[in-house]
């Protein structure tokens, strides 16, 4: 029996310091998602969160300067100005038309300012009609069987 | 082909279903007919499967454009090489995949057991027939990858139609290792079911004893051993094309991978104390229960993007399938178990806390809190959606704050385990098993120190490498010592004869070892730099000791793209030490799909890793962006060591020719167990 309580001991003290080192990791990196939509209407507080919002890069909206790249991401009719600052590269599928999730702060003049940006490119590996290729307009898919 | 193709999976879909109905009539009837015809129905399932397979492939390399599939993953440019992984690169493709590979493994259990377990075999069958009946209703119903192209004409009637050409590969894939990645994953994950289908079936046939943890050692070591690869070469995939200079950045997919090698590494681990001691047989029922259930939950992860994308389920049709097939495993698990639990009663209790019973328990609880914090936080998004309606992700300081500790201290178990005794260790042979090595990771932590690796993490983790190392080294002299006293042979030829005759404890080793380089690569993460800056050509950038200077740049044409090249020379005083050539490739076929090649220049000290990040708009001139990331080759070497001490662990034992009744009464309890194996224990090696 007292084997037993040592090892509910041991078991115990490792289970609280990890939760406690969780804890404090959740409260460095938490990151809340939001709509571009939610993100208009969110209250001063919880502006001050990390966030992470999705949505399409609006054409020949991306400009880059010196240590900063500027776009505005779209997403069911609403834009956001986007200033992306971190030092990683872009992907190189970030494009304009391309699916972007950007991660960061709000900034002070009122553009979001993104650390992270991961990009996807929407319609590229799917056969979609329209495509880069002749494709008549009109062609679907169904299956052979 | 493509309607032989859809027909071949149809009727692999009866087939399977057959096995499973006609199996579970055959457990109950008994019938020795129905039990030799619903095993044929299992193998018919695979070959059809495999001739399916086949025919997307045929498909793929004949350039058939009608094909939804081919058009949408292939280009006739796409060199041979790749249109082979143009099979895995697709949603559907991939899913037609992960049966090929569970074929592989299910025609082999079939064949190999053919003859025997005459008990357990049915059951085994049945569970392997439930997996293939829901990963052939996606192939056939959901996901069926033998889609044709068609228009509508004038009457509104749709008639076939076929393009010039494809769409390609995604250029991202379009690299040697995306070509080997993708197989040694799902090769891990789908070789899980194999452990998973004995340990449902020894459970609902109350098949007794330990037989099942013996038929399985290989198939899940084989599994285990895919999934190390697959995922160290995703890991190098990702450090040699995405160009952010890291290997490993806590993306869901990376998690989803890491989930089932956690609990099937502990499981590798606990089966031992089931072996030999009778202990932890829930446990050990659950640890294959859960990795098999992380295996089918990663395999949803990487293909529905249920995590990384904004709106669940979004992008993804087989979701809800891959939930209801995710619940029904679970419920018929529990079942199983609720039913027959007193099967799996434990017949000795732990005796002391410095013993090999309790290092096994504290690394099991290890790994799984690991599984739990990754799982934890790979979810995140999807509970907190749930309980809070706020959708809420959390990074790499999570996971980071969580893993280091955890896996710091399994690396201190790694050294640490095998030298204790069942049962006890008394205070004396610690001191004998672990002076040396304490002296040796001391040399090796102060020894980083002086290096300038000035970090808590990082000098704990070189310090507790060099203690395992040095426990592996005398675990290694001393069992090879006592025959080369015995043989006359050299230490070098008897440590070698010691690994061949208990393959599986020194196999064991070696991949302990090649964790232990793995951690060492890990440890230099700590201390990565960076420097990014336009130049001209002829401008100069200091990293390190190394000086880079951008040479010219040029512009290639290949078959399948056009690579803009940046020719760097590196300095490191002022002697040159080599040429690096890092590209941009535009693909053509796809009018935006460009590739970064990183150019590195990989020493054990370190990497220096240098990437063509584009022109800067302003001055139009080539931005270089370069890391130094040291240390991080170690990891790829220890990847090597993990294969070898997995496929070591998997020979056969060498039959020792010595009498081993003769052996010195005292010689540590260890030399005896390596020499003659289930001396002391109930069976099996150790």
């Amino acid at each position: 029996m007292q084997n037993r309580a040592k090892f509910g001991v041991g078991i115990g003290v490792i289970l609280v310091a990890l939760s406690f080192l969780a804890w404090l990791g959740y409260g460095e990196s938490k990151t809340y998602y939001h709509t571009i939509a939610e993100y208009q209407t969110l209250s001063a507080s919880d502006r001050a969160h990390r966030m992470r919002l999705a949505g399409t890069v609006a054409e020949g909206s991306i400009r880059r300067g010196s240590g900063h790249v500027d776009f505005t991401l779209v997403e069911q009719g609403k834009t956001l100005q986007v200033t992306y600052v971190g030092s990683d590269p872009l992907p190189d599928t970030f494009n304009d038309k391309s699916q972007a999730l950007v991660e960061g702060r709000p900034g002070n003049d009122g553009r979001f300012v993104a650390e992270h940006v991961q990009a996807k490119c929407a319609s590229k590996y799917e056969a979609a009609p329209g495509g880069d290729k002749p494709a008549p307009s009109g062609a679907v898919q169904r299956s052979s069987m | 082909m493509d309607v032989f193709g859809s027909f071949t999976l149809l009727l692999a879909f009866v087939c399977a279903a057959y096995a499973f109905v006609g199996g579970i009539a055959a457990i109950l009837t008994r019938h020795p007919l129905l039990v030799k015809s619903t095993r044929q129905a299992g193998l018919a399932t695979c070959v059809l499967i495999f001739i399916a397979t086949f025919s997307l492939e045929y498909l793929l390399f004949t350039d058939n454009f009608s094909q939804a599939y081919v058009v949408s993953h292939s280009n006739r440019d796409l060199s041979a090489f790749y249109k082979v992984a143009a099979l895995w690169s697709g949603q559907e493709g991939s899913l037609l995949f992960w049966s090929f590979l569970l074929s592989v493994y299910v025609i082999s259990v079939l064949i190999a057991y053919r003859n025997k377990n005459g008990e357990l075999m049915p059951y085994v069958g049945v569970v392997l027939a439930g997996v293939q009946i829901f990963f052939l209703t996606l192939n056939n119903f959901v996901e069926n990858p033998f889609k044709t192209l068609a228009i509508v004409n004038a009457s509104g009637m749709l008639d076939p139609f076929t393009r010039m050409d494809g769409n390609g590969l995604n250029p991202l894939l379009q690299y040697p290792e995306m070509v080997i990645h993708p197989p040694n994953l799902y090769s891990g994950y789908t070789g899980f079911t194999i452990p998973f289908a004995f340990a449902l079936a020894a459970l609902l046939a109350r098949y007794p004893g330990e037989k099942w943890i013996h038929l399985t050692r290989k198939w899940t070591m084989v599994a285990w051993c895919f999934q190390s690869l697959g995922i160290l070469l995703g890991a190098h995939w990702a450090y040699a094309v995405l160009g952010w200079g890291g290997y490993w950045g806590w993306d869901p997919v990376e998690n989803a991978s890491l989930l089932p090698w956690l609990t099937g590494t502990a499981f590798l681990h606990s089966v031992m104390m089931q072996e030999k001691r009778g202990m932890m047989k829930v446990w050990n029922v659950w640890l294959v229960f859960c990795t098999f259930l992380l295996c089918i939950l990663g395999t949803f992860l990487t293909r529905s993007g249920v995590v990384s994308s904004v709106h669940a389920f979004a992008n993804s049709n087989i979701g809800p399938w891959f939930v209801g097939f995710l619940m029904l495993t679970m419920v018929v698990c529990f079942a199983a178990y609720v039913k027959n639990r007193d099967y799996l009663k434990a017949e000795n209790m732990l005796d002391s806390m410095i013993s090999r019973e309790s290092s096994f328990l504290f690394n099991n609880l290890l790994f799984l809190v690991a599984c739990i914090a990754v799982l934890s936080g790979t979810l995140f998004p999807v509970f907190s959606e749930w309980f809070t309606n706020n959708r809420i992700s959390v990074g790499a300081p999570f996971f980071n704050k969580v893993m280091i500790p955890i896996g710091l201290a399994i690396l201190f178990l790694t050294g640490v385990g095998p030298l204790l005794a069942w049962r006890k260790t008394s205070a004396d042979s610690l001191k004998r098993n672990f002076g040396w090595p304490l002296i040796v990771g001391v040399v090796c932590g102060v020894a980083a120190f002086l290096m300038g690796y000035h970090d808590g993490a990082s000098v704990l983790c070189l310090f507790l490498c060099g203690f395992v190392t040095w426990t592996i080294v005398m675990e290694f002299y001393r069992g090879g010592k006592v025959i080369a006293a015995r043989t006359g042979m050299s230490l070098m030829m008897a440590s070698h004869e010691l690994a061949m005759r208990n393959t599986r404890r020194y196999g064991g080793y070696v991949v302990h070892f090649g964790m232990v380089l793995v951690f060492i690569g890990l440890a230099g993460a700590a201390f990565n730099t960076e420097a990014q800056k336009a130049m001209n050509i002829g401008d100069s950038m200091k990293l390190g000791k190394y000086t880079l200077v951008l040479q010219s740049g040029d512009t290639k044409a290949e078959k399948n793209y056009t690579a803009q090249r940046m020719i760097v020379e590196v300095l490191e005083g002022n002697k040159q030490i080599m040429m690096l050539y890092p590209e941009k490739r535009q693909f053509q076929g796809t009018e935006q799909a460009a590739g970064t090649m990183v150019a590195i220049y990989s020493t054990l000290r370190e990497d220096l890793y240098v990437v063509y990040a584009g022109m800067d708009p302003d001055t139009n001139m080539p931005v270089i962006h370069a890391f130094l990331n040291p240390l991080v080759k170690w990891i790829w070497l220890g990847g090597v060591w993990v294969v070898l001490g997995t496929l070591l662990a998997l020979a056969p034992n060498r039959r020792a020719v010595l009498a081993v009744a003769g052996a010195p009464q005292t010689a540590p309890s260890a030399i005896a167990q390596a020499l003659n194996p289930g001396v002391t224990l109930r069976e099996g090696h150790d």
